[in-house]
């Protein structure tokens, strides 16, 4: 009995010259460690893809693919300019986009979150419309709006407005009855109600929803930029196809996933900052 | 000033129900008197006290404070409920002052007072989230004297308390409450809160609720619930709730009668 305790706790501290290095391996590997681990199998998978494909006979043309092109491209873009003129219009579409989303998604889903009879109006049609891929409205887009700009805003909107109203309408459910009815009877009117009481409640549903919609809105982007625009990393990508720079197309990628990432960490630091929740 | 109730035989049946929840309820609370509300759950007392504080409106009769009749909430009459219910993104601070913000009043110190009165001054900056349950009633309270009410509405306001904290913010708001000379009307289980904090008793029966006896309890403040006298009154209102609406140990709800009552049973 003592003997096997021993052996597991040797196991499972590993003291060395009274030191825990196991400990300290631990809170190394969950300080990045991890993270590093993840990061460089993509690179491994992406690098075994692109040796695969340089290999084959069939597939060698495609060789740029590969990290180590795919890179050195990337620097180069990022040097020229290139890469800048490339995100910066679409992330004025994305902007243009997801405000649209939120200013028509956060009163909506404020309005049937508070009316049951609203909520049953709305339910089928919404339900129907959520369903149908953005991609879909594309032609209607371009019937209906004169620029590209504002077809490929539009199309972002569509996409990026659902998980924002929904969110909000289930924030506003969550909402205690009784804080409704305490500020009632202080004398709160409508305005003050939803300013003091309604929107500080449901902050973070409101942000987890733009969080969801980022991430739709930014898969969006790209096919949206396919359409009649010069500029933008849709484009960028359609470009570098066309012309056959394999290397430029994977640079763009790894742009557009880097900028998703980032726009996903605001997003968390957006639902920390207004959630009420205690912490820990 | 303090708020004169006039209760003008409210009669009311809530919407999609047959019977009534309140049956002839008439009663008159004078400027500054204490009242307590009692009898068994579901007899109708949250229903009336929303109505008092314009909560709610009675399908017959009305409520009037000082002469006015009340249709609508305001902060001049002012409920306190079985939960605190702060608000969690505002501090001890904020909520106690909203009543003050939502009506554009400027602090003058007030809310520091108030604070200091109920003895959370020096947590005037903690999240209410960090406070026990106690501390978080008192700063509903300091949120609800804040707009400094004429009248002062409890829906079991410590039944969620411990023993001791119970009885401790019961003589603090009794002590509150009359050096403000707030009229006051309070919803209790508990007879022996009825005892340590009101000058006049209502006992109300269920199904349909009404009125059915009155008991003053004629008490110096501040009330020692240790004196004979206060045994003797609470003890004369358990025999007087027992005799109008049934066992009163049951109404009180406390787990040892209960209990008691169970093993009599088996
Ligand atoms: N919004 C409502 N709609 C319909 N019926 C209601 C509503 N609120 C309360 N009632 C009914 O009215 C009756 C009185 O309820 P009320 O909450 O006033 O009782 P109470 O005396 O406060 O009870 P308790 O001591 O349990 O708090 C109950 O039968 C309850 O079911
Ligand atoms: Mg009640």
């Amino acid at each position: 009995m003592s003997s096997q305790q021993t052996l597991s706790s040797s196991l499972y501290t590993a003291r060395v010259g009274g030191i825990d290095w196991l400990a300290i391996a631990n809170r190394l590997m969950h300080s990045g460690g991890y993270t590093a681990i993840g990061i460089l199998s993509l690179l491994a998978a992406w690098w075994l893809g692109g040796w695969l494909i340089e290999n084959n006979p069939d597939t060698s043309s495609f060789a740029d693919f590969a990290p180590a092109p795919a890179f050195s491209r990337l620097v180069e873009l990022t040097l020229n300019g290139a890469v800048w003129t490339a995100i910066v219009p679409s992330l004025e579409r994305i902007g243009l986009g997801l405000f649209w989303a939120a200013v028509l998604g956060v009163p909506i889903g404020v309005a049937i979150g508070l009316y049951a009879s609203l909520r049953e109006v709305t339910h089928v049609p919404f339900q129907f419309l959520r369903m149908i891929s953005p991609l879909a409205w594309m032609p209607i887009a371009v019937l209906a709006f004169a620029t590209w700009d504002g077809a490929i805003i539009f199309l972002i909107t569509v996409a990026a407005i659902w998980p924002i109203l929904f969110s909000t309408a289930q924030g506003v459910r969550r909402i205690d009855p009784l804080w409704f009815k305490v500020a009632k009877n202080l004398g709160a009117d409508g305005f003050q109600m939803l300013r003091k009481i309604i929107l500080p409640a449901i902050g973070q549903d409101i942000f987890a929803g733009i969080r969801l919609a980022v991430g739709v809105a930014w898969i969006v982007l790209v096919p949206a930029e396919y359409l009649g625009v010069t500029s933008g990393l849709g484009y960028a990508i359609n470009d570098a196809r066309d012309t056959l720079e394999y290397d430029t197309l994977a640079a763009m990628v790894v742009v557009i996933g880097v900028i998703g990432f980032f726009l996903d960490a605001i997003c968390v630091k957006l639902i920390q900052r207004f959630s009420w929740h205690q912490q820990g | 000033m303090t708020a004169n109730v006039s209760i003008d035989y409210i009669n009311h049946t809530y919407k999609g129900q047959v019977e009534p929840t309140l049956v002839d309820i008439a009663a008159n609370i004078e400027p500054g008197e204490k009242l307590a509300l009692i009898g068994r759950s579901g007899c109708g007392k949250s229903t009336l006290l929303h109505m008092l504080a314009g909560l709610l409106i009675p399908t017959e009769g009305c409520v009037r404070i000082n002469g006015h009749q009340v249709i609508k909430p305001s902060a001049k009459w002012n409920m306190m409920f079985q939960k605190p219910s702060l608000y969690p993104w505002m501090n001890v601070r904020q909520n106690a002052q909203l009543g003050l913000d939502l009506a554009g009043i400027k602090d003058d110190g007030k809310v520091d007072e108030l604070l200091e009165l109920v003895g959370l001054s020096d947590k005037s900056e903690a999240s209410v989230q960090s406070l026990s349950g106690g501390q978080q009633q008192r700063v509903a309270l300091a949120r609800s004297l804040a707009t400094t009410p004429e009248l002062l509405l409890l829906d079991e306001p410590f039944s969620a308390l411990d023993a001791f904290t119970r009885s401790a913010l019961q003589d603090e708001v009794a002590r509150i409450t009359h050096q403000q000379k707030l009229t006051m009307v309070m919803v209790t289980h508990d007879i022996e809160e009825a005892v340590a904090m009101a000058d006049r008793v209502l006992i109300m029966s269920a199904n349909p609720g009404r009125i059915v006896g009155e008991m003053k309890v004629e008490l110096p403040y501040p009330r020692e619930r240790a004196s004979q006298q206060f045994s003797k009154t609470r003890e004369d209102l358990m025999k007087q709730f027992d005799s109008l609406v049934g066992n009163a140990s049951q109404a009180e709800s406390e787990p040892e009668s209960e209990k008691k009552s169970d093993r009599e049973a088996a």
